[in-house]
């Protein structure tokens, strides 16, 4: 198990050094910020001033020397925009995005996977049709617009719930979270419920097929023929199974919740990680994309991990080296 | 008879008791505070007044500090700090300072405060866009006394008392020993504006208190939060739910409907924001022009003015901002828009042609046409990319092959400064025509600042001189005389093609009254409330 944690450790290096010179080029191709940040006005001696203090008057490669030297000693450089370290704006955002996040995947898992369970075990009643069909819906609407309707409906028909924005925050062991009130949740519920649903029919639908699958297999049938009771059968044996490819999809799309939930937080005006990477590509703020887009490698390698770790306890095959097999 | 009287009695009784509760009740209605709630369209990057000149950031420090000379919402110079200013000589001005103005501290304006403030920019080395360009002509300050300010230039120099409208005064005892970070943080974001900074969350939200001892006219509001609502469907349905009072840059597809909604009301005039046509004037091969198979041309049609004159005319200027810009813009005839400072509606707007382009066309030689490229932002403009479209289209009914390119602007900007392009989109906000015109068509020179927006490079020295002349003149009359005639003479020269005007618009609760702003800018303290 070390041996296969350092591995995967050698790799994350090698993913985040690749990452980051494609990132760099790329930001670098698109052109210049300098014609973005400076006033109008400017002239020769201005544009040269600022080129220098953003660090802009280098070659290419000196540029990226800089920057890999630095972020070996863990900084990532400043925003050229807001001028503080880009890791600091991003960390400052975070807490946002986590919650959201979570509360989502919350809602998917503890929604989907009963839901998912029950339509597996009766998959030609009313019921198990109905929460089919409401997973289709689930994953072809697409996500702005859903949003935009849960906007209409409860803010703007019915002003149940604010338009968007995140609520009062209160500090938790200096984390700043909107689910400690009321008014917090008010703001969070849509958001999350938007974000949720895609995540939601997903797992619907894998932990039906999974069921499905699983109750033609012969240790159900032993199971049953042993006389054990239902609930055990499905607590216990059927969902420890299907949970593996469940818990991949789980920790794959809460990556993506945390990194690309941007159409939502546009959407709902919340303020996380996602606004913050759309407008720095659009205003060329290389340091923050970079950084982002590392912490985001580093944050799906740490997820990977994870959901291999998880796996391990789920099936102890995994994880010896396949000596299982 | 007893009883009734005592029933009176406890009546009335219950009426004094009931009528101290409505009387309690109506006191806590007046004494609680008056709110006002606006969703901004753009992110305002930091409170450190200069540090990064941007228009949302000036929009939101204009809140908190105050600069010398104060623009009106008619983009005129009226005093602010300073009460007064005069030329003492060709390359002297002197500003007189209000007295007894207060920072939010407490502490009393003076001269110090102001020399402070304006060797302030040149000190922030890492500005990643600087305020120098406002500060750079002064060579020379000196505080006459407490309320007095004297400013060197070395040159003669009229356009100062504008460019200091662009710098925010500090309190020089907040702000010594700090940076930008304490701005951002509240102990450095001392001003002398009409309102306190209470919090700043930077991309999310911005809280602010009145300034109980401003100089100026009390605004209405005692708190004022400012929500970031960068994307159009959020900040509109915010406006919708009645979680905002006030939105700026309402949704163009949205106006119409909004307009017919009972609950809301809708601003929208004029701004300084003029779009024109630049054309490659330089090139003996335009990069973008070709014959009409499709090869580069030997020569270049844009260098004849009556090709630029023939795609002027080309240009159904009318029908562009009715239909194209869905009534968002107006017909435009000067690089500046109308009331700004050396506008000269002497100029006309030029009147659709396509006959008389055509006969100009082949005039120049070109009876046939040629083929040309247009390229423009599409993530700019009102209807950026629409408004491509529509020139090309009308390009082409007079026989010139237009084809269209547009990309978003971190793209699009960087090529086009190059002058990469043959024909390309420009949208330009100034407060002063010999400005605009000094890097619009100023003969290039980079060192200088002539000229650094001038893609299609047009040179005319005796343009260049009129410029020049204006800059000169510290009497603004005949700045603005020259000013004048320095855009008729590039405009005569089609040196590029105007084309219209932005609106701004502004979404209000009803019961809200905000006139709006020729620089866009939504001021918080220039909204009212109306029975």
């Amino acid at each position: 198990m070390p041996f296969f944690i350092l591995r995967r450790c050698l790799q994350a290096v090698n993913v985040l050094v690749v990452m980051s010179l494609l990132v760099f080029a790329g930001v670098y191709a698109i052109g210049s910020p300098l014609d973005l940040l400076v006033d109008p006005q400017a002239t020769t001696e201005d544009l040269a001033r600022a080129a220098a203090a953003l660090g802009l008057d280098q070659p290419v490669w000196v540029q990226y020397g800089r920057f890999l030297s630095r972020a070996l000693g863990g900084d990532l450089g400043d925003s050229f925009i807001h001028g503080s370290p880009a890791i600091g704006l991003i960390l400052a955002r975070l807490p946002a995005t986590l919650e959201l996040a979570v509360v989502a995947m919350l809602i998917a898992v503890g929604l989907g996977v009963p839901l998912g369970l029950w339509a597996g075990l009766h998959p030609d009643t009313v019921g198990g049709r109905t929460i089919m069909a409401g997973s289709i819906v689930g994953f072809s609407l697409p996500t702005f617009w859903v949003g935009l309707m849960l906007i209409m409906v409860f803010s703007v028909q019915l002003g149940w719930l604010p338009a968007g924005g995140r609520g009062p925050t209160t500090e938790l062991f200096g984390l700043p979270l909107s689910v400690l009130s009321v008014e917090g949740w008010r703001h969070l519920i849509l958001p999350a419920t938007n974000l949720a649903l895609f995540k939601l029919a997903l797992i619907i639908r894998l932990t039906r097929s999974g069921t499905r699958e699983a109750l033609q297999q012969d240790y159900v049938r032993f199971a049953r023929a042993k006389g054990l009771s239902t609930g055990r059968v499905v607590g216990v044996h059927v969902l420890k199974n299907i949970l593996i490819p469940v818990v991949t999809v789980v920790g794959m799309e809460f990556g993506s919740l945390v990194a690309f939930s941007v159409v939502t937080e546009s959407i709902f005006a919340w303020p996380g990680m996602g606004k913050l990477l759309l407008d720095s590509i659009t205003q060329l703020d290389r340091p923050v994309v970079l950084a982002y887009l590392l912490l985001i490698v580093l944050l799906y390698i740490v997820i990977n991990l994870v959901v291999d770790l998880v796996y391990a306890l789920l099936d102890p095959r995994v994880g010896r080296g396949g000596s299982g097999r | 008879m007893v009883q009734l009287a005592s029933g009176t009695q406890f009546g009335a009784h219950w009426v004094r008791v009931l009528a101290l509760v409505l009387g309690l009740w109506t006191l806590v209605g007046t004494t609680q505070a008056a709110a006002l709630k606006i969703g901004l369209a753009a992110e305002v990057t930091t409170v450190d007044p200069h540090f990064f000149n941007t228009g949302p950031n000036n929009a939101f420090l204009h809140h908190v500090f105050d600069s010398l000379v104060d623009v009106d919402a008619d983009g005129r110079l009226i005093s602010g700090l300073a009460e007064s200013w005069v030329a003492v000589d060709a390359t002297t001005w002197e500003f007189r300072l209000r007295k007894g103005v207060k920072f939010h501290d407490g502490s009393e304006l003076s001269a110090e405060d102001v020399l402070f403030s304006l060797a302030r920019p040149a000190q922030l080395t890492n500005s990643p866009g600087s305020y120098t360009s406002y500060t750079k002509p002064i060579v020379a300050s000196q505080a006459v006394d407490r309320y007095t300010v004297r400013l060197r230039t070395a040159t003669p120099y009229g356009p100062l008392p504008l460019d200091l409208s662009s710098i925010f005064i500090v309190s020089k005892k907040a702000v010594e020993k700090t940076g930008t970070e304490q701005f951002n943080a509240g102990p450095a974001a001392i001003g002398t504006g009409p309102f306190r900074l209470v919090a700043f969350h930077k991309g999310e939200r911005i809280e602010l208190a009145r300034h109980e001892a401003y100089w100026g006219v009390r605004p209405e509001w005692d708190t004022v939060h400012f929500r970031v609502l960068a994307s159009d469907a959020p900040r509109l349905s915010a406006l919708l739910a009645g979680d905002v009072d006030l939105i700026e840059a309402v949704p163009t597809a949205d106006l119409a409907r909004l307009k017919t909604n009972p609950r809301v009301s809708v601003t929208t005039r004029t701004t300084w924001r003029t779009l024109f046509w630049h054309l490659d004037q330089f090139r003996d091969r335009s990069p973008y022009v070709t014959d009409l198979a499709g090869k580069p041309l030997d020569r270049n049609p844009l260098k004849d003015v009556r090709v630029r004159r023939a795609i002027s005319k080309a240009i159904n200027r009318q029908a562009l901002v009715e239909r194209s810009l869905e009534g968002r813009a107006v017909a435009a005839s000067n690089i500046n828009a109308p009331g700004i400072f050396g506008y000269n509606s002497e100029i006309a707007v030029e009147a659709y042609d396509p006959a008389g382009a055509k006969k100009l066309l082949a005039e120049a030689g070109y009876p046939e046409g040629f083929g040309l490229t247009l390229h423009g932002p599409n993530n700019r403009y009102i209807n950026d990319a629409q408004v491509v479209q529509t020139v090309a289209q009308l390009l082409n009914r007079v026989g010139i092959r237009a084809k269209v390119e547009t990309l978003p602007l971190s793209v699009y900007f960087g090529k086009a400064r190059a002058s990469e392009y043959s024909m390309a989109l420009l949208g330009w906000g100034s407060l002063a025509s010999d400005f605009t015109l000094r890097s619009i068509v100023g003969t290039p020179d980079a060192d200088r600042g002539w000229g650094t927006w001038n893609w299609g490079r047009y040179s005319n020295p005796a343009v260049d001189a009129l410029v020049q002349s204006a800059l000169e003149s510290v009497s603004p009359e005949q700045r603005e005389d020259f000013a004048r005639q320095a855009a008729k003479l590039a405009l005569d020269d089609v040196a590029v093609i105007p084309s219209h005007h932005q609106l701004a618009s502004w979404g209000l609760r009803k019961g809200l009254k905000y006139d709006g702003r020729v620089d866009e800018f939504t001021y918080a303290h220039e909204v009212r409330s109306v029975k």
